[in-house]
C-alpha cells in the first residue's frame, strides 16, 4: 500500500516508528480508559520530536510544519495516539510569534529540552463553544498583574501540563466595538498559581480532557502574551498549523486502520475464500484509500504553503475536513471488514475507531470548516 | 580518538529471507533493509567512547545504494561521517572479499579503534572482524560485552561459554561487540535532521584501490551448489486425552526418538 513517497521523509518516519515500536497496541489498550501515556510521552519528548517546531536558536529542532506533521502522522500510523502530546508541539507557537523576548528566552529552551510542558490550551467554555468571542472568563487588571475568574472546558492534558495558554476577556463583550476585541492571551504557570481547580471529564476516548475553574487566580503582568485585547487574533494565527497537524494525524489513523483491515481481509476465509475477494468488503476499503490519498495531497499542499509563509487557511481547513472524513471512512470500513472481531478490544480497531471519530468534531467542527469555505473560498454569505 | 564502525545493511530480521534463483545469492530486494542489529550496539559503544574521550566516528559500509539508509541511520545516531563502498562488482562477495575491501578502506585512515557487531543476522559467520584485524595486522578483541579505553590501551570483557575473559591490547585494534554491551539509542529528531548534512564519501572499487579479481561472486571461496525452500509446516499431531493422554504423549515422543 503506497502512501507519501517523498524520500526526504524516510528517515524521519523510521525514527518515529522506531520509538513507537516500543509502545505497541497492548500498551495503548492497557491505558484505557483514562491513564495518561506518560512513558510514551517521555520517550518521544526525550528524542526531541515534540520540540521539532521550536527554532534551533531556542534549542528546538527547527522543523518545518511539513516535517512536524510527518511525526504526528507516524505516531498515529503506528497505532499510538498523538492526541496525548500533539499540543506540546504547537501551543508554544503563540509564545514564539507574539511573546516578548524575555518570555521566549524563559520558556522556549525549557520546553525544547523537555523540562517544561506547555500542552494545555484554555479557550473553549461551557457557554461559548465555537463562538469563541462569547467566552466569559475574565482577566481584571490588579496591581502588578491580573486576576482571573471563570471556567474553561475541554482543556485537554491540563493535569499533565506545567503551563496553560489561556484566552480571557480583558474588556467585557458589551463594551467592545467588535466582538473579536477585548480578548487577551496569558501564559499561566499552573505549578504555582492558587485558585485553579482541574476536574477530569470522562469521555469515550482516553484523551485526558478536563474542565478548569479559575477562582481569583492572580498571575503576574509578565504572564500577558503580546498586547492586551489582541488575543483573538493571536489564537487564530495558530489554527492553520493545528489543522494541518490534525489532518496528518487523521491520515496516520486511516493508514493504520486500512492496513489492518486489508491484512485481515486477505487472511480471513469465509465460504472457502478470502473475504477481501468480496466487493462488498473490498470497495469500501478501496474508497477509503482513495479518500485518504486525496486528503493527503491537500494536507501536503497546505503544509507547503504554510512553510512558505503563504496564505493557507482554506487549504488547512480543507485538509482537516477531508482527512477526518477519510479516516472515518477507513474506520467504518475496517470495522465492517473485521465483523465481530472489530469490536474485540484486542484488535485495536474499536479504539482507533473511537479515537479518529474525535476529529470530525475537534479542534473545529467540520460544519464550521464548510461554513468557512462557503464564505471565504466561495464568496457566499456568512451562514452562521 | 578516531573510531571507525563497520556496519552492514541486512534484510529485516523478521522477514522471510530468500535466495535469488539466478545466482543463489541473498535476495536483498525481497525484504526491507535494516541496519544489522548488532551493529547498532557497535555504533552505540563508539558514541559512548566519544562522549567520554572525544574524537571522531566514521561509519564504513559496503553494500548496494540502498545501504545508504543504514549509513544515515548510523549518522542520525550521532556518528560524524561515513564511507560507503558501492559497486556492482561487489555483488556476491564472501567474507574474505568483504574483509579485503574493508581493510583496504581502513588502511591509511589512521583509526585507533575499529568496531563491528559480532555477527550479521543474514550470514551469521562472525569472521569478518577477525579477518579485518588480521589483514590490518592489529589486535582483534572479539565478542566484547564491555570496553574500556585507557591511554593507548583498550581492555574488553570477552564473552565465552563459561563467563568472560579480560583481554587487553594496544591500539589500534579491532573490537566486535555482543548485545549485552549497551542499549543502543534511538536517533533523535535533531540527529535525523543533522544526518542529512553530514559528509558521506561514496567510493567505487576503483576509487578504493581494490583489485576486481578478489571481489564478487566469481572470487568467492565458497559456492552455493543448490538450495531448496524450507518445507511448509506439516500439520501437527493432536493427542486427545481420553484418560490415556499421558501414555499417548509418551508413545508419540518415543516414536520421534525424543525418549
Amino acid at each position: 500500500m503506497k502512501w507519501d513517497e517523498d524520500p526526504q521523509h524516510d528517515d524521519l518516519r523510521s525514527g518515529v516508528r522506531q520509538i513507537c515500536a516500543g509502545f505497541p497496541g497492548s500498551y495503548w489498550r492497557g491505558l484505557e480508559p483514562d491513564t495518561y501515556p506518560a512513558q510514551f510521552v517521555d520517550a518521544i519528548t526525550q528524542a526531541g520530536f515534540l520540540s521539532a517546531l521550536i527554532p534551533e536558536v531556542y534549542g528546538g529542532g527547527g522543523a518545518t510544519l511539513t516535517e512536524a506533521s510527518v511525526i504526528l502522522e507516524e505516531i498515529s500510523a503506528s497505532g499510538g495516539n498523538p492526541g496525548a502530546c500533539h499540543a506540546q508541539m504547537y501551543v508554544m507557537g503563540t509564545v514564539l510569534r507574539h511573546g516578548s523576548v524575555e518570555q521566549k528566552l524563559q520558556y522556549l529552551p525549557e520546553i525544547a529540552a523537555g523540562r517544561l510542558r506547555l500542552q494545555a490550551f484554555g479557550v473553549t467554555e461551557p457557554g461559548a463553544g465555537s463562538e469563541t468571542t462569547r467566552i466569559s472568563t475574565r482577566a481584571e487588571k490588579v496591581a502588578g498583574g491580573w486576576r482571573i475568574n471563570g471556567q474553561k472546558i475541554w482543556t485537554s492534558r491540563a493535569r499533565y501540563s506545567d503551563l496553560m495558554l489561556l484566552l480571557a476577556r480583558t474588556t467585557p463583550y458589551e463594551e467592545c466595538a467588535k466582538p473579536t476585541e477585548g480578548l487577551s492571551t496569558f501564559l499561566v504557570d499552573m505549578r504555582n498559581a492558587e485558585g485553579i481547580t482541574i476536574n477530569p471529564i470522562k469521555t469515550m476516548i482516553n484523551h485526558s480532557t478536563t474542565e478548569v475553574f479559575f477562582d481569583n487566580v492572580v498571575i503576574p503582568d509578565a504572564a500577558l502574551v503580546g498586547e492586551v485585547g489582541k488575543g483573538f487574533r493571536y489564537i487564530l494565527d495558530g489554527m492553520n498549523a493545528e489543522r494541518i497537524l490534525i489532518a496528518a494525524e487523521c491520515i496516520g489513523d486511516g493508514r493504520y486502520l486500512l492496513e489492518k483491515a486489508v491484512d485481515y481481509a486477505n487472511q480471513r476465509i469465509v465460504f472457502d475464500r478470502q473475504i477481501g475477494s468480496n466487493q462488498g468488503v473490498q470497495f469500501p476499503l478501496a474508497k477509503a484509500y482513495a479518500q485518504l490519498r486525496a486528503a493527503d495531497l491537500v494536507r501536503f499542499d497546505a503544509a507547503a504553503k504554510y512553510d512558505a509563509g503563504s496564505p493557507c487557511a482554506s487549504e488547512a481547513n480543507m485538509a482537516k475536513l477531508l482527512a477526518s472524513d477519510a479516516s472515518w471512512a477507513a474506520a467504518n470500513a475496517a470495522m465492517d471488514t473485521h465483523g465481530g472481531f472489530g469490536f474485540a478490544v484486542e484488535y485495536d480497531i474499536e479504539r482507533k475507531f473511537r479515537e479518529t471519530r474525535l476529529y470530525q468534531v475537534a479542534p473545529i467542527n467540520n460544519n464550521l470548516v464548510l461554513a468557512y469555505l462557503g464564505q471565504h473560498a466561495l464568496g457566499l454569505p456568512k451562514s452562521y | 580518538m578516531k573510531i571507525a564502525v563497520c556496519v552492514k545493511q541486512v534484510p529485516d530480521t523478521w522477514a522471510e529471507k530468500k535466495l535469488r534463483s539466478d545466482d543463489s545469492t541473498l535476495d536483498r530486494e525481497a525484504a526491507d533493509g535494516v541496519m544489522n542489529e548488532l551493529d547498532e550496539y557497535a555504533v552505540e559503544e563508539a558514541l559512548k567512547l566519544q562522549e567520554a574521550h572525544g574524537g571522531e566516528i566514521t561509519i564504513i559500509t559496503m553494500g548496494p545504494e540502498r545501504a545508504g539508509e543504514t549509513v544515515r541511520k548510523a549518522l542520525s545516531m550521532g556518528a560524524d561521517a561515513a564511507v560507503h563502498l558501492v559497486d556492482d562488482s561487489l555483488h556476491g562477495s564472501d567474507a574474505l572479499a568483504t574483509s579485503y575491501a574493508l581493510a583496504t578502506i581502513l588502511t591509511g585512515r589512521d583509526f585507533d579503534l575499529v568496531f563491528f557487531g559480532s555477527e550479521s543476522t543474514d550470514a551469521r559467520m562472525s569472521v569478518v572482524p577477525a579477518m579485518v584485524a588480521e589483514r590490518l595486522g592489529v589486535a582483534q578483541l572479539t565478542f566484547a560485552q564491555k570496553v574500556d579505553v585507557d591511554g593507548t590501551s583498550v581492555t574488553i570483557q570477552r564473552v565465552t561459554d563459561y563467563g568472560f575473559e579480560t583481554v587487553v591490547a594496544n591500539m589500534p585494534a579491532v573490537v566486535s561487540v555482543v548485545e549485552k554491551i549497551n542499549e543502543p539509542r534511538y536517533p533523535s529528531f535533531k540527529g535525523i535532521m543533522a544526518a542529512k548534512k553530514k559528509p558521506v564519501e561514496t567510493l567505487s572499487t576503483v576509487d578504493a584501490g581494490l583489485e576486481g579479481s578478489q571481489l564478487g561472486l566469481a572470487a568467492a571461496w565458497t559456492v552455493v551448489e543448490d538450495f531448496a525452500a524450507r518445507p511448509p509446516k506439516a500439520a501437527g499431531t493432536i493427542v486427545t486425552d481420553e484418560g490415556d493422554g499421558g501414555v499417548k504423549l509418551a508413545e508419540f515422543l518415543a516414536t520421534q526418538k525424543f525418549i
